[in-house]
């Protein structure tokens, strides 16, 4: 009885499945028409930034909107007043961008508006922001208070992953010169770490599977890497080693491309990963509202245990991920910085440092 | 805000939130936990290796004990041989003087003795003279009392003599 039960729904999960892309032409009609549910409108608004915080359904934190214009100058004003498609103080939000609208209320695209609004996103980065700096200082004065006896608390929980970082990342991928770099791998390690986690909770923004926030952490990676680089680094992307005369116009190329895809990779890889995860989340979820509207609420109900347990197996794997992007995030930033301070190049491109062999 | 064109504001927010916390953290967290740490493991090594430091003079002053009681043992045997050769010399040198002494004593009281009995045989020789020469006296007065006897002797000693 129980295992026939379990084979209906398992089919009318693979059948939804497989008409997903005909639901959706048809959810997307309908919500035209009829204002009903979208799951690909639903999934990008919740990957994506908002002026004001949305917790629930209905229930929206209002978030400060900062405005700067050539005319006008710095404005602030609560999200609230341009929430719903409202104009405030000659300015109107058009999706997720404000727009300064003319006395009809038509947009205005010779107004060219700087948005640094308190966003959802900049909120979470806030928030972020403020529990790695308690959590830190709180484990700082544990090792104050502690000095010289074992750990304790939140400072027994963090020391294993601060070692982690130190003695399996950073010490092996950059070598005897690790300690320079070591503030900001930990800084980074912790930065994407919370908030990926943050992001997995309900409610949460997406704040690491923003493309601006990956793009600031690879940029300021692709700095320090150039930055502290030697003459055997740079000279490794003049003349790589071991390479014929001949090949040089076609590897110099790849090599100058290769210092910009390094910080690229870094970006897209952290980006696409929290993001994919958000939306398979998103789409197992908005599988129940589909199937609510295809079978009515009933048959809603009867998938809703099975995506739950999809979703919660969906959960588990993030929080996987959560921890392997700061961890890959930190190697690959450790590893580039250990190809530019490295004393004698190494014939493996940087991809391992043993110290070991010195004269090869 | 498309998904893939990074947004003015965010990257601003970002930008200043991120190297503040990350200037911040580095001194006054970073730096002090990981010289905490650093300190702690040092701490740790250095108790290690006094530790086997410690272990390595417990086995040398160990191994040098030893040595001592065993040269130790060494004197003491070669001591008391020395004292047993000694006792014994001392016992065979006392039971020697002894028995020459007990000899020379002996020897002393064999003289005396003998000279003792010289003198006294030169006593009773000179008694036994004066004994005879009181007793011939005695005899001689007696027998001479009377004429005949006289006569008798001279007629006696006369014939006596012309027999020599």
């Amino acid at each position: 009885m129980m295992r026939s039960l379990i084979y209906k729904i398992s089919l009318c999960l693979a059948l939804f499945v497989s008409t997903l892309p005909a639901v959706k032409a048809q959810e997307t009609h309908e919500s035209a028409e009829h204002g009903e549910f979208n799951v690909g409108d639903m999934i990008m608004h919740h990957i994506k930034d908002e002026h004001g915080w949305e917790l629930a359904h209905g229930l929206t934190v209002p978030l400060p909107v900062i405005l700067y214009t050539q005319d006008r100058g710095l404005e602030v004003f609560s999200s609230s007043h341009i929430m719903h498609d409202e104009v405030y103080n000659g300015y109107k939000e058009h999706e997720g961008d404000i727009h300064r609208v003319t006395a009809t209320g038509e947009i205005d695209e010779s107004v060219k508006v700087w948005d640094f609004s308190i966003t959802k996103n900049v909120a979470s980065l806030l928030l972020s922001a403020i529990i790695l700096l308690a959590v830190f200082f709180s484990v700082r004065n544990g090792y104050e208070k502690n000095k010289g006896r074992a750990p304790k608390g939140i400072q027994s929980f963090l020391e294993p992953i601060i070692l982690f970082v130190r003695d399996e990342i950073a010490k092996p991928n950059i070598g005897p010169k690790y300690e320079r770099y070591l503030p900001y791998l930990l800084t980074l390690f912790f930065f994407i770490l919370i908030n990926n986690l943050l992001g997995l909770l309900p409610g949460g923004a997406n704040l690491t599977g923003n493309i601006a926030v990956t793009l600031v952490l690879a940029v300021i990676s692709f700095l320090i890497t150039n930055f502290s680089g030697n003459k055997h680094y740079w000279a490794h992307i003049i003349k790589p080693t071991g390479v014929p005369i001949a090949l040089l116009p076609i590897m110099i190329p790849v090599e100058i491309v290769g210092v910009f895809m390094k910080p690229f990779s870094l970006m897209v890889r952290l980006f696409a990963n929290i993001t994919a995860g958000h939306i398979i989340i998103l789409s197992l979820l908005g599988l129940i509202f589909i199937a609510r509207n295809l079978g009515g609420t009933g048959t809603g109900l009867a998938v809703s245990p099975l995506v739950t347990v999809f979703a919660l197996f969906m959960n588990g794997i993030e929080l996987l991920v959560a921890f392997l992007q700061a961890f890959i995030f930190t190697l690959l930033t450790s590893m580039y910085i250990g190809s530019a301070v490295e004393e004698h190049h190494e014939a493996d491109h940087g991809i391992g440092y043993e110290g070991t062999d010195p004269h090869h | 805000m498309d998904l893939l064109t990074p947004d003015i504001g965010l990257l601003f927010w970002q930008v200043v939130i991120f190297l503040g916390i990350f200037l911040i953290l580095r001194a006054f967290a970073w730096k002090p936990i990981t010289a905490s740490l650093k300190e702690r493991e040092d701490n740790i090594q250095s108790a290690l290796d006094l530790a086997e430091k410690t272990r390595a003079e417990m086995a040398a002053l160990k191994a040098d004990n030893e040595k001592l009681l065993a040269q130790a043992r060494i004197e003491r045997d070669t001591i008391l041989r020395g004292a047993k050769e000694t006792a014994d010399k001392m016992v065979a040198d006392a039971r020697d003087k002894a028995a020459a002494e007990g000899q020379r004593m002996l020897e002393l009281a064999r003289e005396s003795m003998q000279n003792e009995r010289q003198a006294l045989v030169a006593q009773m020789k000179k008694e036994v003279v004066m004994l005879s020469l009181d007793i011939a006296e005695k005899v001689l007065r007696k027998e001479l009392s009377d004429k005949a006897s006289q006569e008798q002797l001279v007629k006696e000693l006369v014939t006596n003599s012309r027999l020599n």
